[in-house]
């Protein structure tokens, strides 16, 4: 057995620096080649597919997936709940939140059969006509400017309404972190929440 | 953000991950993901093989064993925020908890997998060693315990062998009359520490009987202050102590310079939140 000490980052050396390779320069074209969902799909015909039972929206799902196939790419793909948000891909932006068990969770780090058996609920789960009290709320602040990590935002503020029904500012603020808004819509977004909580 | 390609197995137990584990080499352990991912969607980690423990229910529990809170390494840190035995039992860590990273970090990312991780500005690294924590390994050869002190070993440098997995962390419960805390100076995006204080006193008649205090954050990996620590044992915890004491915090340590902060300004602010933390504290 290999008795070295292990690390996570490979390739950071003694002296606790990273050692970066600098990929081979070359010109960026674009090309289909280029973009996640090439590699994405060359990745997949790699893997072994599995069956995976998913309960997504209170609807039982069978998905014929790769089982570490990231939650949010078996929504968005298999499933056409495009709702949910490819962002960073990181686990830093959280455009991808959805709820797993009720909880908060980044679906684009998170290996499908990780989740399996388990409640998963997204943006097009959450009420049946768009009138959860977040939705009416976010609707009457006009919060969304682009629009795109607000599938994030109302998913991250119905989970924590649903844990603490009347937050103060400061924890809306600590339980919003986890989510970046690029147009800064973050004094509505708090605003909004405020209301859904009051109502 | 796409990873090198890469094999993905599942172990339903211990003595099944370890297997996998001797079977594939360059292989990693996943848990909650949360560091892991990340860091082979940047390429700066290619494991060939992943193995996901994180079905293993049997490392999920946090019981009292005597005088000892066992806690499993797949527990989350939200769960230990919410832990009514570690809340009453040994409060800095469900307050050290609740200030790791965000919400959705929280809900996923596990105990054993941060230390695991080992990176020098986690805030686990710093609490564990102000509570005198005892880190539980597993390998094919056996079972062994480590003292949390000699787990660290560096930076995302840990004790653990390649054939090995943590299965769980003891914490001991302190001796009545302790309080303790922690606090941060973060980065304000990605919530690591840049400099954090755990620090923990045993008071008696308003002297200090026992001190711990670590500093996380601020050098290649957390260190217990000892010369903080013997500057407040025996003595009366009052305001001119307490600033005696951290005005010698940090002091001989090589501290970490980065764009965020420099060395000296590391060593300013170890200072400040010693002195912060051990105010909090009386």
């Amino acid at each position: 057995m290999n008795h070295e000490k292990s690390s996570i980052l490979s390739k950071v050396n003694d002296s606790g620096t990273l050692n970066w390779e600098k990929p081979t320069s070359h010109k960026f074209e674009f090309h289909l080649s280029n973009s996640p969902i090439f590699h994405y799909i060359t990745i997949l015909k790699l893997s072994a597919m599995a069956t995976i039972n998913l309960k997504i929206n209170g609807k039982q799902q069978v998905v014929d997936v790769d089982p570490k196939t990231p939650v949010l790419w078996v929504l968005r793909e298999h499933l056409n709940l495009v709702g949910t948000k490819f962002g960073c891909g990181i686990a830093q932006c959280g455009a991808c939140t959805i709820h797993i068990a009720g909880k908060a969770t980044r679906s684009c780090t998170l290996p499908v059969s990780q989740v399996e058996g388990k409640e998963i609920t997204t943006i097009e789960g959450i009420s049946g006509e768009g009138d959860d009290p977040v939705q009416k709320a976010w609707l009457e602040h006009d919060v969304a400017q682009c629009g795109y990590c607000q599938t994030g935002q109302i998913m991250t503020a119905t989970a924590l309404l649903k844990e603490n029904p009347s937050p103060t500012d400061e924890e809306i603020m600590e339980a919003m972190h986890g989510n970046i808004c690029r147009c800064a819509t973050y004094t509505r977004i708090r605003a909004a929440i405020k209301t859904a909580s009051n109502s | 953000m796409i990873p090198s390609v890469f094999t993905y197995k599942k172990a339903g137990s211990v003595s099944e991950a370890l297997q996998l584990k001797a079977e594939n080499e360059d292989s990693k352990f996943l848990a909650g993901g949360h560091s892991l991912i990340p860091t082979m969607k940047l390429r700066l980690s290619s494991p060939s093989v992943l193995i996901d423990i994180s079905k293993i229910d049997t490392l999920r529990s946090i019981t009292e064993e005597g005088n000892q809170i066992v806690i499993g390494s797949l527990v989350t840190h939200a769960e230990i925020v919410n832990s009514d035995v570690i809340k009453t039992k040994v409060a800095i860590m469900s307050e050290g908890a609740s200030m790791i990273g965000d919400v959705q970090v929280r809900n996923c990312g596990t105990i054993g997998g941060s230390i695991a991780h080992a990176d020098p500005a986690a805030d686990w690294p710093a609490i564990l060693k102000t509570v005198e924590a005892t880190v539980v390994i597993e390998g094919e050869s056996g079972k062994r315990e480590v003292n949390v002190e000699d787990f660290f070993q560096g930076v995302f440098t840990t004790d653990l062998t390649e054939d090995e997995i943590i299965t769980a962390i003891k914490v001991p419960v302190p001796a009545s009359g302790t309080k303790g805390t922690y606090q941060k100076f973060m980065q304000p995006a990605s919530r690591f520490a840049i400099v954090g204080c755990a620090a923990m006193l045993t008071i008696s008649n308003g002297v200090c009987q026992k001190a711990r205090v670590t500093i996380g954050g601020a050098a290649s990996t957390s260190f217990r202050d000892l010369g903080v620590e013997k500057a407040l044992e025996g003595k009366e915890l009052n305001a001119q102590n307490i600033e005696n004491a951290s005005k010698i915090a940090g002091n001989g340590v090589q501290m970490t310079s980065s764009h965020f902060a420099t060395n000296s300004y590391r060593q300013h602010l170890t200072k400040v939140y010693t002195q912060r933390a051990l105010e909090s504290l009386i």
